[in-house]
């Protein structure tokens, strides 16, 4: 058996690592579980991030307040498509591809895949690397609020999609990190006789 | 350089259980052993990387966290960026960025962004710090050094530093067209830090560190 933190492996049965004080479990019986319910937070705090406005620009002629999806098409409008780019894809096609991916490892760990395993652990560490990103949008806020107060000239407020998205990446970074990967390979041992480690 | 030089345990079943490492990624049991200088122990099933040792990374870990410190507690203080459009200027300061969501249930927002760039990066040099002073200079290691290595550890995804000046460059060239914008010293500070954190992560290796608490403190 062995422990995750520290790599050190003990006997069968031992409680919690003696090298680094983690506790040891063969399989974590609830993983698939928490997963399951971190994912569904995530979901359901990622509707309202893009119906309600992410920011609010008041400017001498006009007052404007953008959602995600209409604030990279108004960046678009003036030409700058790599940055339309970068939100569109930290904001939008991040957080979509990680609810996907997540979903097909939970599913894929209990039903078994044609996609090998190794493309499947692959597919997990980007899913853990990548998802600290998708931050990047409430930083951005966060700055242009803190930077654009110019009075009547120009101010920028953060509206409520910037909260709703901050609770929506913290609860799919929270689904991707109780899932255990070990899962995955289980079924290396599926068809032989498999005793449990 | 990849060369796998963690060992099957199928290969020598008689070897003490204190030898063996398990790949956290997929469970898979090898002996562990020291890589060549340079080299690295990679999982063969899944390609983690298992024990990666650098020459005298203690005391450049050390060193650099040292200066993170350093940098984060000064870049607080300067100005951070500022701007200025039609005769009206601004300036703001990391502080102010993670502040700027006051009002009621987004003071939550204040929070997360204030931990996430500031207090979490902090904690994590200074406990990285903590644990590998002793080891370095051959101490026994301070009290709670293991449970101190651990914390970092399970910080690590949430130090958003190198994130946020991503979010820098996004947020300039967003109000690049409205305002004029002027970077002020914490700006480059945090663009030092962010470098010297990725390379201090990439000089870690967590075996050889929980090794080396064991080995101490027996």
């Amino acid at each position: 058996m062995a422990c995750r933190r520290c790599a050190r492996v003990w006997p069968m049965g031992q409680e919690r690592c003696s090298r680094c004080g983690s506790r040891l479990e063969s399989r974590d019986p609830a993983s698939l579980q928490k997963v399951w319910a971190w994912w569904v937070a995530g979901v359901i705090a990622y509707i309202p991030a893009n119906i309600y406005p992410m920011l609010s620009t008041n400017t001498l002629v006009s007052s404007t307040e953008n959602t995600i999806v209409g604030g990279a098409v108004e960046i678009a409008k003036y030409g700058s498509y790599g940055v339309a780019a970068i939100i569109l894809i930290a904001s939008v096609l991040i957080p979509v591809g990680k609810f996907l991916a997540i979903a097909f490892l939970a599913i894929s760990a209990r039903r078994g895949s044609s996609v090998p395993a190794r493309k499947r652990t692959h597919l997990y560490e980007i899913v853990e690397f990548i998802g600290r990103w998708s931050m990047i949008d409430v930083f951005v806020v966060a700055i242009l609020s803190s930077l654009v107060q110019l009075s009547v000239v120009a101010s920028i407020r953060p509206g409520p999609a910037a909260f709703t998205f901050a609770l929506s990446v913290i609860f799919t970074m929270l689904s991707a990190q109780s899932f255990d990967p070990r899962l995955i390979w289980d079924a290396r041992f599926r068809g032989t006789k498999r005793t449990r480690r | 350089m990849t060369t796998a030089t963690a060992s099957e345990y199928a290969a020598a079943p008689d070897v003490p259980i204190e030898d063996l490492m398990a790949c956290p990624h997929c469970d898979a049991l090898y002996v562990a052993r020291l890589p060549e200088p340079g080299g690295r122990a990679v999982c063969r099933d899944c390609h983690t990387v298992l024990i990666s040792p650098r020459r005298k990374a203690g005391a450049r870990i050390i060193a650099m966290t040292l200066a993170v410190m350093i940098l984060v507690i000064s870049a607080l203080f300067f100005p951070f960026l500022d701007i200025n459009a039609q005769g009206f200027g601004n300036s703001t300061s990391i502080l102010d960025a993670a502040s700027s969501f006051r009002s009621g249930y987004m003071t939550f927002l204040s929070i997360v962004v204030a931990a996430a760039i500031i207090v979490i990066p902090l904690v994590r040099t200074m406990l990285i710090v903590y644990v590998l002073t002793p080891v370095v200079f051959d101490f026994k290691p301070w009290p709670q050094a293991r449970r101190a290595f651990r914390l970092s550890q399970e910080l690590k995804p949430w130090a958003m530093a190198e994130i946020f000046a991503i979010g820098c460059a996004v947020a300039l060239v967003k109000v690049a067209d409205l305002a004029n914008i002027g970077f002020g010293p914490a700006f480059w500070m945090f663009a030092v830090l962010v470098i010297l954190v990725l390379v201090n992560d990439n000089y870690l290796c967590t075996w050889s560190v929980w090794k080396s608490l064991e080995l101490e403190e027996e």
